[in-house]
């Protein structure tokens, strides 16, 4: 009798879901608290609203050249002003924004499925394995991530895609590292166990029960550093290794206006200013997932 | 204590052989032919050939591993395609610029930081906390290049309070080479008028570099004092009528500045990759600029040995504060295996 109400299908997925829209609500009821974090989601919301719809927002091609309209202070007509070959630099930053995202998101979608393979096949095999792969990322992290980044950028040539590229080889160790310490405290539970001795081969037993548990401690830990990673790549491209003229990268356009620094402050500045706010508004709400994912805070 | 540092000295050793091979690949994975930046462009081939055999490039790619670990192991460099000397000779004498000016940053940051965090633990929610927090989330939100342009434009171009990018003013001379420091080379030479224009030339970008460094500390320290404060000994510290000063210092800050050492650690490893964009911005003749251009004419064996160098000085760092900090906290060495 009872085992049959148990094992209703029905009623399961019913309170699956029930758990489920409870967890969400709390973090919902936990977000509103965190005033800083509603802030930061504004932030990135804005930023995601402004890529989206950034043809619209433009009031210039951000690639015209006008030069007879070059080095033109900020007015009602451009509103940041022109840059040294005439273009409104108002759309340039607009349109710079899907650079940003660009990178920030291809370099989550590299790095964090690298490291946490690795991570996994060294937590969950041992031995050997754990122990080659463990000394493997103990050399990448050796190097200051920046200037791993930048010897790869340059390396690789210069250009988006290269750049990309060299932030994922500079950030894998660190979520490989998180993953393996995770699995090493799931792999000896009883369930992994139970599962194993109903014949779960160790591919499903990886993919299937060790992975989703990394998930929210990798999760905290990459929007922690998304932050870092737009720095980065505002950085390169600042050096010259990064995205390369005339594409509309805010790193890149703070160091074209180095030369009118002077007399045309906002060439070099405004783009800067764009950086430090989409930062800031990545790392406001990293801290606050930290925090609502922290099983600790979830009790109060 | 003696088995945990013989541990540690072991795996950096594999470590530094790691490194060795990664900065190889870097300089492998170049698509440009390093010859033809050697030989030119106009170079007639035979000339390009003969290099080639010169270098060692037409040998196999284990050979060519194989002899390159033997001149690293032998302290050579290479010879540098831009300054035309040897690299190692290069970096020595860039090497202390940076190393004063990451230090500098690095004193201030902790200064200023240490004192920020406690007074925002303490004063929880207070108008200081908030300026402390406020501050560290600038300090690791913005972009060194940016606030290097910014100080330069306001304090040197605008207010004309600091003096202009570089190291020293170039009518003064530089005191005799003894450290690489000007501000102790200076001292040496009893020079104040050298040494006085060293700091206010350093002032701008140690401040830069300062506020990035500052920003970890104070957040570090505000979240591990605030979780000593909650714990139980400190509470009986305060029932058996300690005075509160006392509390803090004694009881308190010395176990919060646990977890602070580690993140010194890494602070140094951000100041040094820092000084790369911060040297570039204020013509500081140091490691970081040498790198960065370096870097963007591809000169290949300053890349590797620049590369290496700051890797080898971030895992010393690293290393030293996992000393210290298994020093403060016996059960790092008994924990491990």
């Amino acid at each position: 009798m009872n085992i049959t109400k148990t094992l209703d299908k029905g009623e399961a997925r019913r309170q699956r879901w029930r758990a489920r829209s409870r967890y969400w609500k709390d973090s919902f009821i936990l977000w509103r608290r965190n005033r800083l974090m509603v802030v930061g989601t504004g932030i990135i919301v804005f930023l995601l609203l402004v890529a989206a719809f950034a043809p619209l927002l433009a009031t210039h091609d951000p690639y015209e050249q006008i030069l007879s309209d070059r080095l033109q202070p900020p007015s009602r007509q451009h509103y940041f002003g022109t840059d040294s070959l005439g273009r409104d630099i108002y759309s340039r930053v607009v349109f710079g924004s899907r650079v940003t995202l660009t990178i920030a998101f291809l370099v989550a979608a590299i790095s964090t499925p690298l490291g946490l393979v690795i991570g996994v096949l060294a937590g969950y095999f041992g031995k050997a394995l754990d122990e080659i792969l463990m000394r493997l990322s103990d050399v990448f992290l050796a190097f200051p991530k920046l200037i791993l980044a930048i010897a790869f950028a340059a390396a690789l040539g210069p250009g988006v895609e290269n750049a990309i590229v060299a932030i994922a080889i500079a950030n894998w160790p660190s979520y490989a590292r998180l993953a393996r310490a995770e699995t090493l405290t799931v792999r000896s539970n009883d369930y992994i166990q139970v599962i194993r001795s109903m014949g779960a081969s160790n591919l499903r037993i990886m993919v299937g029960h060790i992975t989703p548990m990394c998930m929210s401690s990798i999760i905290v830990r990459l929007s922690l550093d998304m932050g870092t990673i737009i720095l980065t790549a505002a950085g390169l491209g600042f050096l010259g290794l990064g995205a390369q003229p005339p594409v509309p990268e805010w790193g890149l356009m703070v160091s074209d206006g180095r030369q009118f620094l002077v007399d045309q402050w906002w060439v070099s500045t405004l783009p800067g200013i764009a950086i430090l706010i989409v930062v800031m508004g990545f790392n406001l709400m990293g801290d606050g997932i930290r925090d609502i994912l922290d099983p600790h805070q979830r009790q109060s | 204590m003696a088995r945990y540092i013989l541990r540690r000295l072991v795996t950096l050793i594999i470590t530094l052989l790691g490194i060795m091979v990664v900065t190889f690949f870097i300089s492998l994975v170049v698509p440009m032919d390093p010859l033809a930046s050697i030989a030119g462009p106009q170079a007639p081939q035979e000339t390009v050939e003969r290099l080639r055999v010169l270098y060692g490039f037409d040998q196999p790619i284990y050979v060519q591993f194989g002899r390159y670990m033997n001149r690293l192991l032998h302290g050579d460099l290479g010879t540098s395609f831009q300054t035309g000397r040897p690299v190692l000779e290069d970096i020595l004498q860039y090497f202390p610029a940076t190393i004063e000016l990451a230090t500098l940053a690095l004193i201030v940051s902790i200064i200023v930081g240490i004192p920020l965090g406690v007074l925002s633990a303490v004063y929880r929610n207070s108008p200081i906390d908030h300026f402390s927090r406020v501050l560290s989330l600038i300090g690791v939100s913005m972009p060194v290049f940016w606030l290097g342009l910014v100080l330069l434009l306001i304090f040197y171009f605008k207010l004309g309070w600091f003096p202009e990018p570089g190291r020293l003013d170039i009518m003064l001379m530089e005191p005799q080479r003894v450290t690489g420091l000007l501000i102790i080379d200076s001292i040496f030479a009893f020079d104040w008028e050298v040494f006085w224009d060293a700091l206010k030339h350093m002032a701008l970008p140690a401040t830069v570099l300062g506020l990035y460094g500052l920003a970890g500390i104070a957040r570090i320290v505000r979240s591990s004092m605030l979780d000593v404060l909650s714990q139980e000994y400190i509470k009986t510290a305060r029932i058996k009528g300690l005075n509160e000063f006392l509390v803090l210092t004694r009881h308190a800050l010395r176990n919060a500045l646990v977890p602070a050492v580690t993140v010194i650690g890494l602070t140094y490893g951000g100041l040094l990759e820092g000084s790369v964009l911060t040297e570039t911005i204020f013509a500081w003749p140091g490691l970081g600029r040498y790198l960065a251009t370096a870097f963007l004419t591809l000169d290949l064996n300053a890349v590797v040995g620049g590369t290496m160098l700051v890797a080898l000085t971030f895992s010393l760092a690293n290393l030293t504060v996992d000393l210290i900090y298994a020093l403060l906290n016996p059960k790092i060495t008994l924990a491990e295996p």
